[in-house]
C-alpha cells in the first residue's frame, strides 16, 4: 500500500508535482501514465525517500520510506536501468544489495534465472543492452521477495519477448497480493497490464480510476456510418439529417461517417425517414490511447512541431516567381470546402456540418511555409 | 533499518569488485615506491653536490618519501572514484534506495575505503622506507632512531588520510569528474608551487597536504626547509582538521540533496 497525501515538489521555479494525492493498492497492477515530464519519475523518487517533497508527504505501508525498517525486503524498485556501476558484474552488483538485508547469495543466482541473465551473470554491466540492464533493475527489485514494487518503465528497451514476461510477471506479482505500481508513457501496454490507472499531466493528479472507467469516462463511444459507395448525394442527405437531429458527424477517411450523440437505433431510424439505405452501421468504444490523448492533451510539456528546414532549403531565384500565398491545403477528402462567402447562405445545412471548424483548425495549427501539398495529414 | 555490519560487508563487496579500486591501489604503492627509491639512489649519488646546510639537515627519512608527491595522486583518484562512481553511474540511487539512512550509508562506504586506503599506504610506506634507505647507502636511517618510526606510521596515515578527503570532496561535488579536476591540479601545482613562493607559503603550509607531510620528517627543518610553526603531530592534526570538514561537507551535502 502506497499513500500520497498533497505530495508537492519544487525545483526552484519550476513545480514539478503539485498536490497528488492517491493510493496504491495491494493485489492489482496500477498504472502510473503521463507524458514525459509529468512527474512520474520525480513522484516515484519521492515515494522512494530519494527526493524529499517540498509540501505533503508519501508513505509506504504505513511509514515514511526512511523509517521503514529493513526497506530492501518490503519495498523493491526498479528506478534507472543504467543506475548500476558499469564495471561491475551483474552478480556482483546483486550481491552487495542481498548483503544489504541479510539475502543469502543463492536468492541472487535465483533471481538472475527469473530473469534470465545467468550467462551473463559474470560479465561486466556496462556492456549490457538496454533490455538486459532492464531485466537486471528487475531482478535487483525482485531480491527481497517484497510486497511493494516500484518500476519506472520496464518495458523501454525490451524485446516483444521481454515485454510480455514483464507484462506477465507484473499480473502474477498482483495476483499474489502484492502492491505493483508501474509507470509508463505507453497507453496500450497499461490496458493489457494495468488493472488500475493514476493519470497525471503537468504533475498534477488527471484521474484515478480502474481501466475500464477510465475510458468509460473519457471517450465517447461513436458509431459508424456507411452509405451506399458512389453516391454522395445519399451520404450529404443522411448528415444532413444527422446533424438536425441534433448528432455531431464527422467524414472519414473513406467516406463513413462518425456519428456521436445519437443512438444507434435513433440513427436507422433517422436514416430510414430520410430514405437513405446504409451499408453499416457499427457501435465504436474509443481505445486507451484516444482516451488519454484526449485527457492529457493540455498537459504535453514537450510538443513536436512540423520540421521547417529553414536555410536547407534551396534559394528562390533572385527575379523569379515571387511565390505565392499559400492556401492551406484541405487535408483529407471528405471535408468539405468552406463555401464562398458571398454565395453560400448561413446555415445551409451540407457544408455547414465539417466547414466551419476543420479546415480553419487545420490552417491553424501548421505554419504556412510548412504545408507541404504532398504530405499525408493525420486526420484528428 | 540495515544494519551496519551488513551495510559495511556490503560496501565492501562492492569495493572489490570493481577494476578501478585494484589499480589505484596498485598505482599509489608502485609509483610512490618507485619514485621514493630512484630519488634516495639520486640522492645517494649527487649527496656531495648538496650545499652545506642542506648536508647538515639531511633527513633520509623525508628523502625516502619524496615519491609521495606523485603517489598520492592515485589515492586521491581511488578516493574521488570510490565515492564519485556512485553519482556518475546513478548507483546512488539503488544504493540509496536500499539503504535510507544516509549517514550509514556514507560512513560505512568511507570507512571500508578508508580502512582500505590505510592499509595499503601503511604497507607502501613501510617498504618504501626499507627499499630507499637501502639505496642512500651510507646515508641511511633506521627504524630504531628517534621518531623514525613515527615519521614512516605517519607516512601511512598521510596516505590514508589523503583518501578520505578526496572522498569527502567528492561527495560534496557529486562528480568524480570534477573532484579529479580541482584535486590533481591542486595536490601536484597549486599546493606545490604556493609552498614556494614567499609570502603565499605561510598560507600553502595550512593546505592539507604541505601539514599532514610534517609527520614524515625527522629533521624539524630538513634540507633546509622553513620551520613550520607547528609540530609533526601539530601539522598531521591540521590535516586531520581538513579531512573532518571535507567529509562532514559530504555528508550534509547528501543529507540534504535529492539523490
Amino acid at each position: 500500500m502506497i499513500e500520497a497525501v498533497g505530495l508537492t515538489k519544487r525545483y526552484g521555479a519550476k513545480t514539478a508535482v503539485y498536490d497528488l494525492s492517491f493510493q496504491v493498492r495491494p493485489g492489482a497492477v496500477t498504472g502510473f501514465l503521463g507524458p514525459n515530464g509529468a512527474g512520474k519519475s520525480t513522484t516515484m523518487r519521492m515515494i522512494l525517500g530519494l527526493d524529499q517533497p517540498t509540501s505533503g508527504h508519501v508513505t509506504v505501508c504505513g511509514s515514511p520510506y526512511r523509517q521503514l525498517p529493513n526497506a530492501p525486503r518490503q519495498v523493491g524498485a526498479l528506478l534507472d536501468a543504467k543506475a548500476v556501476h558499469g564495471g561491475r558484474s551483474a552478480r556482483n552488483h546483486l550481491l552487495s544489495l542481498a548483503q544489504l538485508s541479510g539475502i543469502p547469495a543463492r536468492r541472487v543466482d535465483e533471481v538472475l534465472g527469473v530473469v534470465g541473465l545467468q550467462e551473463v551473470a559474470k560479465r561486466r554491466s556496462g556492456g549490457f543492452s538496454l533490455g538486459m540492464g532492464q531485466r537486471l533493475g528487475i531482478a535487483a527489485a525482485l531480491l527481497g521477495d517484497p510486497q511493494v514494487l516500484l518500476f519506472d518503465e520496464p518495458v523501454n528497451g525490451l524485446d516483444p519477448e521481454g515485454i510480455l514476461w514483464v507484462r506477465n510477471l507484473m499480473k502474477q506479482l498482483a495476483a499474489e497480493g502484492r502492491t505493483v505500481f508501474v509507470s509508463s508513457h505507453l497507453m496500450s501496454e497499461m490496458a493489457l497490464t494495468a488493472d488500475h490507472l493514476i493519470v497525471i499531466g503537468r504533475g498534477q493528479l488527471m484521474a484515478d480510476m480502474s481501466v475500464r472507467d477510465f475510458i468509460a469516462h473519457n471517450s465517447a463511444g461513436f458509431a459508424r456510418v456507411r452509405t451506399p459507395q458512389g453516391d454522395p448525394g445519399q451520404r450529404e442527405k443522411l448528415s444532413a439529417a444527422l446533424t438536425g437531429a441534433g448528432g455531431q458527424v464527422l467524414p472519414e477517411q473513406d467516406g463513413a461517417l462518425r456519428v456521436t450523440g445519437l443512438a444507434l437505433p435513433r440513427i436507422s431510424d433517422l436514416a430510414h425517414e430520410a430514405d437513405v439505405r446504409l451499408w453499416e452501421l457499427s457501435p465504436h468504444q474509443a481505445s486507451l490511447e484516444e482516451a488519454y490523448m484526449r485527457m492529457t492533451q493540455g498537459a504535453v510539456d514537450y510538443r513536436s512541431t512540423d520540421d521547417q528546414k529553414e536555410g536547407l532549403q534551396p534559394d528562390q531565384q533572385p527575379g523569379g516567381p515571387a511565390p505565392l500565398p499559400h492556401v492551406p491545403e484541405v487535408p483529407q477528402q471528405g471535408w468539405y470546402a468552406p463555401p464562398p462567402p458571398a454565395t453560400s447562405p448561413p446555415g445551409q445545412p451540407a457544408s455547414a456540418v465539417t466547414a466551419p471548424e476543420a479546415p480553419a483548425d487545420a490552417a491553424a495549427s501548421r505554419p504556412p511555409a510548412a504545408t507541404d501539398p504532398t504530405q499525408s495529414e493525420d486526420p484528428r | 533499518m540495515a544494519s551496519v555490519p551488513a551495510v559495511l560487508q556490503s560496501e565492501w563487496t562492492k569495493i572489490r569488485t570493481v577494476s578501478s579500486t585494484i589499480w589505484t591501489l596498485i598505482s599509489a604503492f608502485a609509483v610512490t615506491l618507485a619514485m621514493s627509491a630512484a630519488l634516495s639512489a639520486l640522492m645517494n649519488a649527487t649527496f656531495d653536490d648538496l650545499s652545506e646546510a642542506e648536508r647538515l639537515t639531511f633527513d633520509p627519512t623525508f628523502v625516502s618519501f619524496s615519491g609521495l608527491i606523485l603517489g598520492q595522486l592515485a589515492m586521491v583518484v581511488f578516493g574521488v572514484l570510490v565515492v564519485g562512481t556512485e553519482y556518475s553511474s546513478g548507483m546512488i540511487r539503488t544504493s540509496l534506495a536500499a539503504v535510507p539512512q544516509r549517514a550509514t550509508f556514507l560512513f560505512s562506504k568511507i570507512t571500508v575505503a578508508g580502512a582500505l586506503a590505510l592499509l595499503v599506504g601503511m604497507v607502501t610506506s613501510f617498504l618504501t622506507f626499507f627499499v630507499s634507505q637501502a639505496l642512500l647507502g651510507e646515508h641511511r636511517t633506521t627504524l630504531g632512531e628517534e621518531n623514525v618510526l613515527r615519521a614512516v606510521f605517519g607516512g601511512g596515515l598521510y596516505m590514508g588520510l589523503i583518501a578520505l578527503f578526496s572522498m569527502g570532496v567528492a561527495a560534496m561535488l557529486r562528480s568524480s569528474m570534477l573532484s579529479l579536476g580541482i584535486l590533481m591540479p591542486f595536490f601536484f601545482l597549486v599546493s606545490q608551487i604556493l609552498s614556494a613562493v614567499p609570502g603565499a607559503k605561510e598560507v600553502a603550509r595550512y593546505f592539507p597536504d604541505q601539514a599532514g607531510a610534517k609527520i614524515m620528517q625527522v629533521v624539524p627543518n630538513a634540507l633546509d626547509s622553513d620551520e613550520a610553526p607547528y609540530g609533526p603531530w601539530g601539522g598531521l592534526g591540521i590535516m586531520v582538521l581538513w579531512v573532518a570538514a571535507s567529509l562532514i561537507g559530504g555528508y550534509l551535502v547528501l543529507k540534504k540533496r535529492d539523490a
